[in-house]
């Protein structure tokens, strides 16, 4: 049982189906994956896990997000230097001017004859009179006053003092004169360091003063220098106009740097979609062409790399189309000859069969060779017609000519009634097929006749290979499948035949004749039948242990199938060791009563000693079928002389004999295993 | 049993040999290889039965089981090549009562044929009611409403075959023993058919049948309910 027989020109079909089904999938799948784009799924997602989503999918969010987070980086480092120059400019020129006013103020007071007078003689409203002549006004060439504080940028001439430390006498201030909020305190730091320096020196500080137009202090730059021998001048400058402009500057760049970054963005989200919309556009035409419309074709404009890309999908497309139109030509054609090969051998086929009928019936009338010659016609013309009809029904597969006939039925019904034939046969050769079907009806949307082919065909490969042992029949539903498999405890197969058993013509020994005539086919076509229904046809098997042929079905058309209702392989489903299982398997009511009559006789004749006691409390079991299969599985007897102790059973053939009178034999097979014990 | 029957086939040595059998069981075989001349021998002929193959030169026996159909209920059984569900159909849905799938043996085609051509000899007088729907069995009558339907003998035993016992439901199975006198049920399509065409007659709106309702999974049956 182990060399192959395949046919690989028969293969063309298998090819072709899968040309016309993977091509289009394969030619989509690689444009998905250079484009990557979003397809449209709307599920209720939470907005972060959209977000995300969005994110990985769009390539057009990706960027303009880059872009907006790179431009605006790049604006405000931009944006802070050039502020940073501005404002350290604005601030020089504040102090140079600064220095030429304060220069101006020591001029004039140098050349003020009473300010080389000492402290002493000098009076508070002379002091003050000088005070405001050495204000701003006093500086000026042209000796207009003008009131200080209402121009920005006019300097207030603070104070013409006289150190404390000198005199022990308060400083006179011109704060009042020159619109100070109360009366102003200088910096120490700054006194200090005027009085330390020497005359005309001028020393700088940024500071705040409490100006009359605001009480609040206002920024500026206040600068002190000594003149004469006991006299200090002090200036503030308030910054209010060059912090306005600053402000409207910054201001300024704030929405020149907002709209650029901005309108990068949008310059991005422009470009983006240039190239964006086009990969968009083949992602579509890739799945539209997928799903079949085979006319999908993209603009092609220009001749840049997205030109390209659209002329290479189109190119791909109609080469596509042009490869599918050929194999569908070519599928046309081989159905169109099988169409034909049907009629045109079918009908002389029938004038031959009629023709040996009428002979057939008069051999009586000829000569022991005609009529022995009238009888092989007749018996050759059935196996002829078997092997072309199932010839014409692989064809008719392979041109994907099949259609499905589904209708609700009774897939227990459908078992009882396909197993006619195979029931006749497996009694001739004095086994029996066993059922083992559920109390209730198993409705599925099946092909009644596809459905009943199958089950034929499993049953009748069953009988041949069963080496007459028991058949059983086992047939279960769940919510979305129907299963039936089908056990033998025949010669079974090594490993990896199980896949070859539905290759054509295969035979798993091509030495050995095929007793029962099948064609060859039969399991072929069952699973081109069962993946009709969108089912599933599974061989196990296992030398010496037999096979299991497992057929799965959706109960509605179009029904997905996640498992099946059956295991597949004796193992999984615990028959063959486990006792308990097999006294609760067999105990069911609806077992039929044949079946229970047959206990143990298989292994009636099998070495007593052999056996130990666990596997005896299975052989008093109403089936000898789970025996046989306990006995494998525990390993007891060896595979060669089991499967031959079989074959050459002396008493094997009065089985068949008794075979319509199951319920004679059965007893006196019980009663040997009883011996044993 | 002696019946006159009508061979229309183009293949001269099938139609010979068919011609052999039928005369061997005691019938008178009529042939016609031309689909185009076959309604004129057939009405010469008045033929009991129609064997017509579908694949014929000239009109196809499709047309030809149609215009058969159109002016006599004679039993016709189909010769084809084609067993798929689309071209078995079709023949039936033109209006044939059965039909044998090539290739086929000579039983096979005699049992069939005998089949379409047995008639209960006598009937007992007996009308049958379902729904507005009476039948005269003897007389081989259907009205609805007091109005004569015109129903072929096979549609006819279908219909007397549901109404002898209404309310019970028929299989498909046991159908096509009754009514075809299959032994071992073949095809299903042949009751599925037929019983729509009687449907297109009988009911009054053959999308919501009231005389022959389906049971979904089983079968059909007679009367509503």
């Amino acid at each position: 049982m182990s060399r192959a027989v395949g046919i690989t020109g028969s293969s063309y079909g298998d090819w072709l189906r899968r040309a016309l089904r993977e091509w289009p999938e394969a030619g989509a799948s690689w444009l998905r994956d250079i484009s990557r784009t979003r397809v449209s799924q709307t599920r209720p997602q939470r907005w972060p896990r959209q977000l995300g989503d969005r994110w990985r999918r769009s390539l057009q969010l990706r960027v303009i997000t880059a872009t907006l987070v790179l431009s605006a980086v790049v604006v405000s480092v931009l944006g802070y230097f050039l502020m940073q120059r501005f404002v350290a400019e604005v601030y020089a020129n504040k102090q140079k001017s600064a220095a030429n006013v304060v220069q101006a103020g020591l001029t004039f007071a140098s050349q003020t004859p009473i300010f080389e007078k000492g402290p002493s003689v000098l009076s508070g409203p002379a002091m003050s009179k000088l005070a405001t002549q050495l204000g701003p006004a006093g500086a000026t060439p042209n000796g207009i006053a003008r009131p200080a504080y209402a121009q920005g940028g006019n300097p207030y001439a603070l104070e013409v003092t006289l150190p404390t430390n000198l005199q022990g006498r308060p400083a006179f201030s011109g704060g009042a004169v020159w619109g100070f909020y109360g009366k102003p305190v200088l910096p120490p730091e700054l006194v200090k360091a005027v009085t330390s320096s020497k005359v005309s020196s001028q020393k700088f500080v940024w500071t705040r003063m409490p100006l009359q137009a605001s009480p609040k202090p206002v920024p500026g730059l206040l600068v002190g220098a000594k003149f004469g021998s006991f006299y200090q001048l002090y200036y503030f400058f308030p910054l209010a106009a060059e912090q306005a402009s600053i402000a409207l500057i910054q201001r300024t760049m704030l929405l020149v740097g907002l709209a650029v970054v901005f309108l990068l963005a949008a310059v991005a989200w422009l470009v983006t979609r240039w190239v964006v919309v086009p990969v968009r556009l083949a992602a579509y035409g890739a799945r539209r062409l997928s799903a079949g419309h085979l006319n999908e074709r993209m603009d092609v404009r220009g001749s840049d790399e997205l030109a390209a890309l659209a002329a290479s999908f189109n190119e791909m497309a109609a080469s596509l189309q042009e490869k599918l139109g050929e194999l569908e030509d070519l599928s046309q054609v081989q159905r169109q000859f099988v169409s034909d090969v049907s009629h045109e051998l079918r009908t002389p086929l029938t004038t031959i069969r009629i023709a040996a009928d009428v002979l057939f019936a008069a051999k009586a009338e000829m000569n022991p060779a005609a009529s022995r010659s009238a009888e092989l016609l007749e018996s050759q013309l059935d196996r002829f017609e078997s092997l072309l009809t199932d010839l014409l029904e692989i064809s008719r597969y392979d041109a994907n000519a099949a259609t499905l006939d589904a209708e609700p039925a009774d897939v227990c019904m459908i078992v009882r009634q396909s197993a006619d034939v195979a029931q006749q046969l497996a009694e001739r050769r004095g086994a029996r097929i066993e059922f083992r079907l559920p109390a209730e009806p198993c409705i599925a949307e099946v092909d009644k006749r596809r459905v009943e082919r199958i089950l034929r065909n499993l049953l009748h490969n069953a009988v041949e290979h069963g080496e007459n042992k028991d058949i059983v029949v086992t047939v279960a539903a769940d919510s979305a499948a129907a299963a039936v498999s089908v056990r033998d405890f025949g010669v079974g197969l090594a490993p990896g035949e199980d896949e070859l058993v539905f290759d054509r013509f295969w035979r798993a020994d091509p030495a050995r004749a095929r007793t029962l005539g099948g064609t060859g086919l039969g399991l072929a076509i069952a699973l081109e039948d069962a993946r009709l229904h969108g089912g599933w046809l599974e061989a196990w098997g296992e030398r010496a242990r037999g096979c299991v042929f497992r057929l799965t079905l959706p109960r509605a058309v179009g029904g997905d199938l996640h498992g099946s209702p059956l295991p597949l392989s004796p193992d999984q489903a615990g028959i063959d060791s486990d006792p308990l299982v097999l006294a609760d398997l067999s105990g069911r009511p609806q077992l039929p009563g044949p079946a229970l009559a047959g206990t143990g006789r298989a292994h009636a004749r099998l070495p007593g000693e052999a056996l130990p006691a666990d596997v005896l409390a299975t052989d008093v079991l109403p089936s000898d079928l789970i025996a046989s299969d306990a006995l494998a599985a525990s390993g007891l007897s060896d595979d060669g002389q089991f499967v031959d102790g079989q074959a050459d059973r002396p008493g094997h053939s009065h089985r068949s004999h008794s075979g319509s009178d199951s319920s004679a034999a059965g007893p006196s097979g019980g009663s040997e295993v009883a011996a044993h014990g | 049993m002696k019946g006159r029957v009508l061979v229309v086939d183009d293949d001269a040595a099938l139609a010979e040999m068919l011609g052999i059998v039928l005369r061997g069981e005691g019938f008178e075989p009529t042939f016609v290889a031309d689909g185009d001349r076959a309604m004129e021998v057939f009405r010469e002929s008045k033929p009991d039965l129609v064997l017509l193959d579908l694949m014929l030169p000239g009109m196809d026996g499709i047309d030809v089981c149609r215009q058969i159909r159109a002016e006599s209920g004679v039993p016709i059984v189909m010769l084809t090549a084609k067993s798929d569900t689309v071209d078995v159909v079709l023949g039936l849905e033109s209006g044939a009562d059965d039909y044998i799938v090539k290739p086929f043996q000579s039983k096979v085609l005699i049992a069939r044929v005998r089949a379409r051509l047995r008639r209960t000899d006598d009937p007992a007088p007996e009308t049958l009611t379902i729904g507005d729907v009476t039948i005269d069995v003897a007389g081989h009558a259907v009205h609805r409403a007091g109005e004569p339907l015109n129903l072929t003998p096979l549609e006819f035993d279908l219909l007397v075959a549901l109404a002898r016992k209404p309310r019970q439901v028929f299989t498909r199975e046991v159908l096509l023993e009754q009514v075809w006198g299959y032994r071992h049920a073949a095809d299903t399509r042949l009751v599925n058919v037929h019983v729509q065409r009687l449907r297109a007659k009988i009911e009054k709106d053959p999308e919501r049948p009231e005389i022959v309702v389906t049971v979904r999974g089983v079968g059909y049956k007679a009367g509503p309910g």
